[in-house]
């Protein structure tokens, strides 16, 4: 078959064409997998009957190919697990404000950005967890307790090149500055009961072996641990203690999961529509458990699962500090030799 | 005379697309002054160079060591199951090194089944007892080792073969021994063929992150992650990359001067293929061992270990794995081809021009398989977002319509990336498959009045075919394994098995990986059974 130049032209000024047709349609980048996220988009398309095309990758990839595809992204909105993310992105003149009343209603304050730039979709805290019977939790108090050396070769926690410890570390830097923090990640490092090795996850089943005491991870993995029917997950549950630190003070640390509108968005009403579906009580309530995440609006109930932790302070730094700190963060654990 | 010239200005238009993106990236390095140096300096960039050098010494033994030996017991002798081996000694190469690196790490981790049963079997706790961790440099080097050591073994094996017919008849007839015959022939004349392998398997090391990440070992590529992602900085991870690369080209360089003044031409067929050495009782057994452990180890066992997480695994009802897998075989195939293709309009250029601008530009365009996938992927976007700012205008200038952008976030971006990735693999083994061929014969058959065109399609088709296949099936199966570009570049709704089992793999879900692994690796191996069937039925 041969097709000629003619021919070739006219396919392909076809397919520019067929391109740029305006269709009902919103483009999204998520760092959150497609597991945890396509369920619910295509609920949303049934229901409104807007087709959702999604790309999912690790959010700085996406930040970078945002920024580079500049004004003619084909990208709406912008879906991230982590909030020091979501304020690089708008540092980077990426994102727009989501212009709509529906969500400074339901969202509160603390987990919107003040120029409405990004929201939350879902929060997590990252507490300590202890093995029962090895720790008194009344020992427990803070992370800066971390630090201290009853503690060595007792604490598990994975490598500071992961998003979840920066901003960890970034929210110590908002509340206690630069010389404190630093003392305590030295302090941290010294007590590791070994080199950082794997995910969140990895910390818990650590603890439960008898590697370490005490593993920090986020809520969510050991809800998913908590929920999860093999024998294995269900003994290191059994093995663990949750410990909600700093309650004394400002509060343990969490995070939110959340999405923001992008500036070269060109379904901006669609994309507000998505916005606005994910923060429906039913959404929220299937994110959030799909998730093992606590929801962002009053209305929704987090799981039994994570109901039955208790309830806890959390810090109430703004979450764009996060953000802020964050390069601050990633030098301060270099120096203090976390790897 | 024009076709020759026309062919090297392909070559050099080529040479130029294919390192574009890589110079992008490097012209990045130059933009902005970093500070951030300073800060490495201080801190990690001991580590990065210590951790990398050491990883580049042990992956090049582990990698001779296993594909050497095996590669030659398996061109020259005989011994039971000695054809079955041909075939499970490729089988690591389907196998993607941070998929093994899960396996491993799930069985004898801290917590994992092996420590596990220990510790029950002999009532002891966790520290009272000795066991190698994994997560280390050392393991580092297994790992990668047993998944990379096929690219020497391939190499080597065909080189080998190509000897079988000429040089042992030769050093036999002279009545030497066969060890002095491995030492002093079969071994010097095989070494491009394993230099090009372990240089392949070394370049894989310098740009994989999967697996260090995982055994949290830092290194060079982890740097260059940590610091585009921890610090936000383009020209400071550019810097780092153009490090990289300037060790590549030194690896390079010793590689080109250590064959200095050699040339190897296949003698004239004397239609007789030395006979095979038959081993007997334990030297059958120990090759035998020595040519299933390497596989068992890379291959059998993961494949166990991933076989029994999908086994565990609810993944496998709420997947599209059926389309999954097709976009993961087209989009290889696709990338295979045209990488191919391109490889050997730049080797015939080289082949009938030996002139140094010539070697010059595939040296350029061969950089990019020692740069992580991310890095070229930066480059890629660079490149084609600035090329489709430039059309969208002129489309909207002439059609008065915005047409968005066409070629970054398309296919085309994924297959452009991977070409650039991928071509050193496929330059090498068809440049080595044609170094085999004598320019005399080509010079013969024109003054026999063939065309260059008949040349190329009746003599040198059926001598370079096993090496035209060798590099299609190494970068097919590269590119289904190959991760950080294709997460970058992909287009909108559309996924492949590597993605999926990296997502489910970075979420801390391991038997959730187990299942796209899986049909990751069976995809990845049907080419490479086929072509493996195809290389040694053209070698015998």
């Amino acid at each position: 078959m041969k097709i000629k130049l003619p021919q070739l032209f006219a396919l392909m000024m076809c397919s520019v064409i067929g391109s740029s047709a305006m269709a009902d349609e919103v483009n999204v980048y998520s760092s959150r997998k497609e597991a945890l996220i396509k369920p619910l988009l295509d609920q949303f398309t049934q229901q409104t009957g807007i087709e959702v095309n999604l790309i999912t990758g690790k959010d700085d990839a996406l930040i970078s190919r945002l920024k580079k595809e500049g004004s003619k992204s084909p990208a709406d909105v912008l879906i991230t697990a982590d909030v020091g993310r979501l304020y690089r992105a708008k540092e980077q003149l990426l994102l727009q404000s989501h212009g709509s009343e529906f969500v400074s209603n339901v969202v509160p304050a603390k987990y919107r950005d003040i120029d409405g730039q990004w929201l939350g979709l879902t929060m997590r805290a990252r507490p300590m967890f202890y093995v029962k019977g090895k720790v008194d939790p009344a020992e427990l108090s803070t992370y800066e307790n971390l630090a201290d050396a009853k503690w060595k070769g007792q604490i598990c926690i994975r490598s500071s090149s992961n998003i979840y410890n920066q901003s960890l570390i970034a929210s110590m830097l908002a509340a206690e500055g630069a010389d404190k923090t630093a003392q305590f990640a030295q302090g941290l490092v010294a007590n590791m009961a070994r080199s950082p090795v794997g995910g969140d996850t990895d910390q818990l089943r650590a603890a439960a072996a008898g590697v370490c005491n005490i593993a920090v991870a986020n809520t969510y993995y050991f809800g998913r641990l908590s929920n999860s029917d093999k024998a294995a997950d269900q003994s290191v549950v059994q093995a663990l203690g949750v410990f909600w630190p700093n309650q004394a003070d400002r509060g343990t640390h969490v995070n939110i999961s959340g999405i923001a509108i992008t500036r070269s968005a060109r379904h901006k009403t669609q994309a507000q529509q998505l916005i606005e579906f994910m923060l429906k009580p039913e959404s929220q309530s299937w994110y959030s458990e799909v998730n093992n995440e606590y929801p962002v609006i009053e209305s929704a109930k987090p799981s039994d699962t994570l109901q039955s932790w208790g309830r806890f302070k959390a810090d109430a730094v703004a979450l764009s500090s996060l953000g802020e700190y964050n390069q601050q963060a990633v030098r301060l654990m270099d120096k203090a030799g976390w790897k | 005379m024009r076709r020759f010239s026309s062919i090297s200005w392909s070559a050099l238009g080529i040479a130029t697309v294919l390192a574009s993106p890589i110079l992008c990236v490097l012209y990045l390095a130059f933009t902005s002054p970093s500070d951030v140096w300073v800060h490495l300096y201080e801190t990690v960039l001991g580590d990065y160079v210590s951790h990398s050098l050491v990883l580049m010494v042990g992956v090049t033994l582990g990698t001779l060591l296993l594909g050497v030996p095996t590669a030659w017991l398996t061109a020259n002798c005989q011994f039971p199951m000695h054809r079955i081996c041909n075939w499970f000694l490729v089988l690591p190469m389907a196998m993607p090194a941070y998929i093994v690196a899960y396996a491993y790490s799930g069985m004898l981790g801290d917590f994992g089944p092996v420590q596990t049963w220990i510790r029950n079997t002999f009532e002891v706790q966790y520290g009272q007892y000795w066991f190698p961790d994994i997560h280390s440099v050392g393991g580092a080097i297994i790992v990668l080792s047993l998944v990379l050591y096929p690219y020497v073994y391939l190499l080597a094996r065909s080189a080998f073969l190509d000897q079988r017919h000429q040089f042992n008849a030769v050093a036999q007839t002279l009545g030497s021994s066969v060890w002095r015959n491995i030492w002093k022939v079969a071994l010097p004349l095989a070494r491009p063929a394993i230099a090009a392998g372990v240089l392949l398997a070394l370049m894989e090391t310098m740009s994989d992150y999967g697996t260090v990440q995982y055994f949290g070992v830092s290194t060079f590529t982890t740097g260059i992650f940590r610091t585009y992602y921890g610090f936000g900085d383009e020209s400071a991870t550019a810097q780092l990359s153009l490090v990289l690369l300037v060790v590549v080209l030194v690896l390079y360089a010793m590689e080109k001067r250590s064959r200095k003044g050699m040339s190897f031409h296949a003698l004239e067929d004397s239609g007789t293929t030395s006979a095979p050495l038959k081993l007997r009782s334990w030297n059958a057994g120990l090759a035998l061992l020595l040519c299933l452990l390497p596989c068992f180890l890379g291959f059998i066992l993961p494949f166990t270990v991933l076989f029994l997480w999908g086994l565990e695994s609810t993944e496998w009802f709420d997947s599209s794995f059926m389309e999954l897998s097709v976009n993961s075989i087209m989009l290889a195939s696709l990338a295979a081809m045209i990488t191919v293709l391109l490889a050997l309009v730049l080797c015939y250029a080289a082949r009938l021009h030996r002139s140094w601008w010539i070697t010059l530009s595939i040296g350029i365009a061969s950089l990019g398989y020692a740069l992580p996938g991310t890095i070229i992927a930066i480059g890629v976007i660079v490149l084609l977002t600035a090329l489709d700012h430039s059309v969208v205008t002129w489309i909207a200038s002439l059609f008065g319509i915005d047409s968005g952008l066409l070629l970054s976030g398309s296919l085309v971006a994924l297959v452009f990336a991977f070409a650039v990735r991928f071509m050193t693999i496929a330059v090498g083994s068809i440049s080595s498959g044609m170094m085999t061929i004598k320019p005399t014969l080509d010079a013969s058959a024109r003054l026999l009045g063939r065309t260059p065109w008949q040349v190329v399609r009746q003599i040198h088709a059926p001598l370079l075919r096993p090496s035209v296949l060798t590099a299609a099936l190494i970068v097919f199966v590269d590119v289904m394994k190959e991760l950080p570009a294709t997460l970058i570049l992909r287009p909108f709704n559309f996924n492949t098995l590597s993605v999926r089992a990296y997502e489910m793999a970075s979420d801390e879900r391991l038997y959730d990986a187990g299942p796209s692994a899986l049909l990751m690796v069976l995809a990845g191996l049907i080419p490479v059974l086929l072509l493996n069937r195809n290389i040694i039925r053209n070698s015998q």
